[in-house]
């Protein structure tokens, strides 16, 4: 070996150096937000970079967001729609992907290569004929309209995670099943549970992007009863762009519940995004 | 896999198994997109009636005096947008890619530490960024101030030449993780037999980054562009959060997607124009396939070969 104890260990520290200081930038700003959020307006000014103590802490523009704005009623409404939007992906992006990793029928290759137009093209594109479908279909401005265009644009890539985690499940599971003459649904049904691990990365790549759109809150429901989180606040800091204390506040109460959520499965994502690339 | 090509029909299992997407994913992504393409053919009368219009829209696009400088102009900022990505976003990706590679507890810390600005609304951290970099509250200025180089503070976002990298360079701030996340899982699955070889043969670790690791994530690098490609060509959340729809001062953050939204919607006093809106949806349309096309095509072919 060439590389000496002492050469290896300088090494360490300087990988360590250069990620310590991306890290910085990176929570840099979402720090500066959340902790000036907590002071008094004279204090976010006057002193910006210090942590919020007993002289400078305030609560007015939480109390000026709880007050003025719509955020329950948008959290609900973000809720609402991405965990329906999920639970109708995972379920019919579940079946499909079965039905694809699992048989060799005529146009297997057809309808998978179909289904991956919707990977590589954004929804967004067709946006022109969506909202006119969704005014044909009585649609605008409702939360249901969303929940269907947010199927169909998660759809392609949960199908494409999940045919990459099924086509793992060994055979010999599914032809014993068969031969105890298990039907073709039962078997799907043995097969789910298996395919757990792939949650973590249908969270980051499907998920994730439904709760942070603004586009088609934007556009196909606007209205104050129908706005999403991300809608939400950008219309409350539209009103409220002088109001510091405000601002400060609703970004930290639309950022807090996203890091929260992200800290807990951060590592399942990260470890079923590498299951998954590690096979293909 | 369960062959079924002998059966003369399709199983209806089959059927119901991959029918009900398939009908969602018609019905709300290609239908529409279709739809939109064959609007851009058409215009609108005043009595709401669709008219064939052939090419008009595009010529109107291309070389109307009203419509062609916005054009070239969000086209034109779209690839400075995309270079930027390019240039900076995926190499410092790979960057840190490599250094997440190891044993060791703090690098999970890290790793997920640098994904965290990826998992936030765009419309947060436009906002968070245009706290941080406004003269009045001064942060940036301070910060610059601190280190001996308060004069070089501009209000980058308010200036025609700076606002567009500025707003690049807050994307590429926000998106890093993406590249880093998806070079990091390649860089892991390289096998550890063929690291270990090199390090009994003497190679330093440059070499061993540059001369094996490399060329194995090649094919990764490839996704992560035409990912980065895709991406950028569709945005529109961050400089409709920053600049507006407008895309100001006087139009240089404008790229595609605040064009699009300009040209559906309309602005200011001038209408919204559904059919030019479908227009600039399919040159968006046209400019994401053939990146797409030429990806698999020129790139995908010529890199597969590297592959073990």
């Amino acid at each position: 070996m060439r590389t000496t104890g002492f050469a290896r260990r300088l090494r360490e520290a300087s990988d360590f150096a250069i990620l310590s200081f991306f890290a910085l930038l990176a929570l840099f700003p979402i720090w500066m937000i959340l902790t000036n959020s907590f002071k008094a307006r004279k204090f976010i000014f006057g002193a910006p970079f210090s942590f919020p103590d007993s002289e400078t802490f305030s609560l007015i523009g939480y109390q000026t967001v709880l007050s003025r704005s719509n955020l329950p009623q948008n959290f609900s409404n973000s809720l609402i729609v991405t965990v329906s939007s999920l639970a109708m992906i995972l379920l019919l992006g579940s079946m499909a992907a079965y039905a694809l990793s699992e048989y060799r029928f005529k146009g297997n290759a057809f309808i998978g290569f179909y289904l991956a137009i919707g990977i590589m093209i954004p929804i967004r594109l067709g946006t022109v004929g969506i909202l006119r479908l969704m005014s044909a279909l009585g649609l605008v401005n409702h939360l249901a309209g969303l929940v269907l265009i947010y199927i169909a644009q998660g759809l392609p890539m949960t199908v494409f995670i999940l045919s990459n985690f099924m086509s793992q499940v060994p055979d010999e599971l599914k032809q014993a099943a068969r031969i105890d003459g298990a039907s073709e649904y039962r078997i799907y049904r043995l097969v789910m549970p298996l395919v757990r691990p792939a949650l973590g990365a249908i969270g980051i790549f499907t998920m994730i992007p439904i709760w942070n759109d603004l586009w088609f809150p934007l556009i196909v429901a606007p209205s104050g009863r129908t706005a999403t989180v991300t809608l939400g606040v950008q219309q409350f800091l539209g009103q409220f762009v002088s109001d510091w204390n405000a601002v400060l506040s609703s970004l930290s109460m639309a950022m807090v519940p996203v890091i929260l959520l992200y800290l807990l499965f951060s590592r399942q994502m990260i470890r079923s995004i590498t299951a998954g690339a590690i096979k293909s | 896999m369960l062959d079924l090509r002998r059966n003369k029909r399709l199983p209806f299992f089959i059927v119901v198994f991959i029918a009900p997407g398939a009908l969602i994913y018609s019905l709300f992504m290609i239908l529409p997109l279709l739809d939109s393409l064959r609007l851009s053919f058409f215009t609108t009368s005043q009595d709401n009636r669709e008219l064939w219009n052939g090419l008009g829209n595009y010529a109107r696009l291309f070389s109307d005096s009203d419509w062609a400088p916005r054009f070239w102009g969000a086209l034109r900022n779209n690839f400075v947008f995309f270079s930027i990505h390019m240039l900076v976003q995926n190499p410092i990706g790979l960057l840190l890619a490599a250094l997440l590679v190891g044993k060791g507890r703090a690098r999970g810390v890290y790793r997920t530490l640098l994904f965290l600005p990826t998992v936030l609304s765009v419309v947060i951290i436009g906002f968070i960024w245009q706290l941080i970099l406004s003269p009045l509250w001064g942060v940036a200025p301070g910060m610059l101030k601190a280190v001996g180089l308060g004069s070089l503070f501009r209000p980058w976002l308010g200036l025609s030449q700076t606002a567009l990298i500025t707003v690049s360079l807050i994307s590429v701030w926000q998106f890093i993780g993406i590249p880093m996340i998806l070079l990091y899982t390649a860089l892991i699955g390289i096998p550890d037999d063929l690291v270990e070889a090199a390090v009994v043969d003497g190679c330093s670790p440059w070499n061993i980054f540059w001369r094996i690791k490399f060329p194995l994530v090649l094919p990764t690098l490839g996704v992560v562009a035409v990912l980065t490609f895709v991406a950028n060509f569709n945005a529109f959340d961050l400089i409709y959060t920053m600049k507006g729809a407008l895309a100001g001062p006087d139009f240089s953050s404008d790229i595609m997607g605040t064009l699009f939204y300009r040209s559906f919607f309309g602005q200011q006093l001038q209408l919204g124009n559904p059919t030019m809106g479908a227009t600039v949806a399919a040159m968006m349309f046209l400019i994401i396939a053939a990146g797409v096309l030429a990806y698999l095509f020129l790139w995908q072919r010529r890199v597969q070969s590297y592959q073990l």
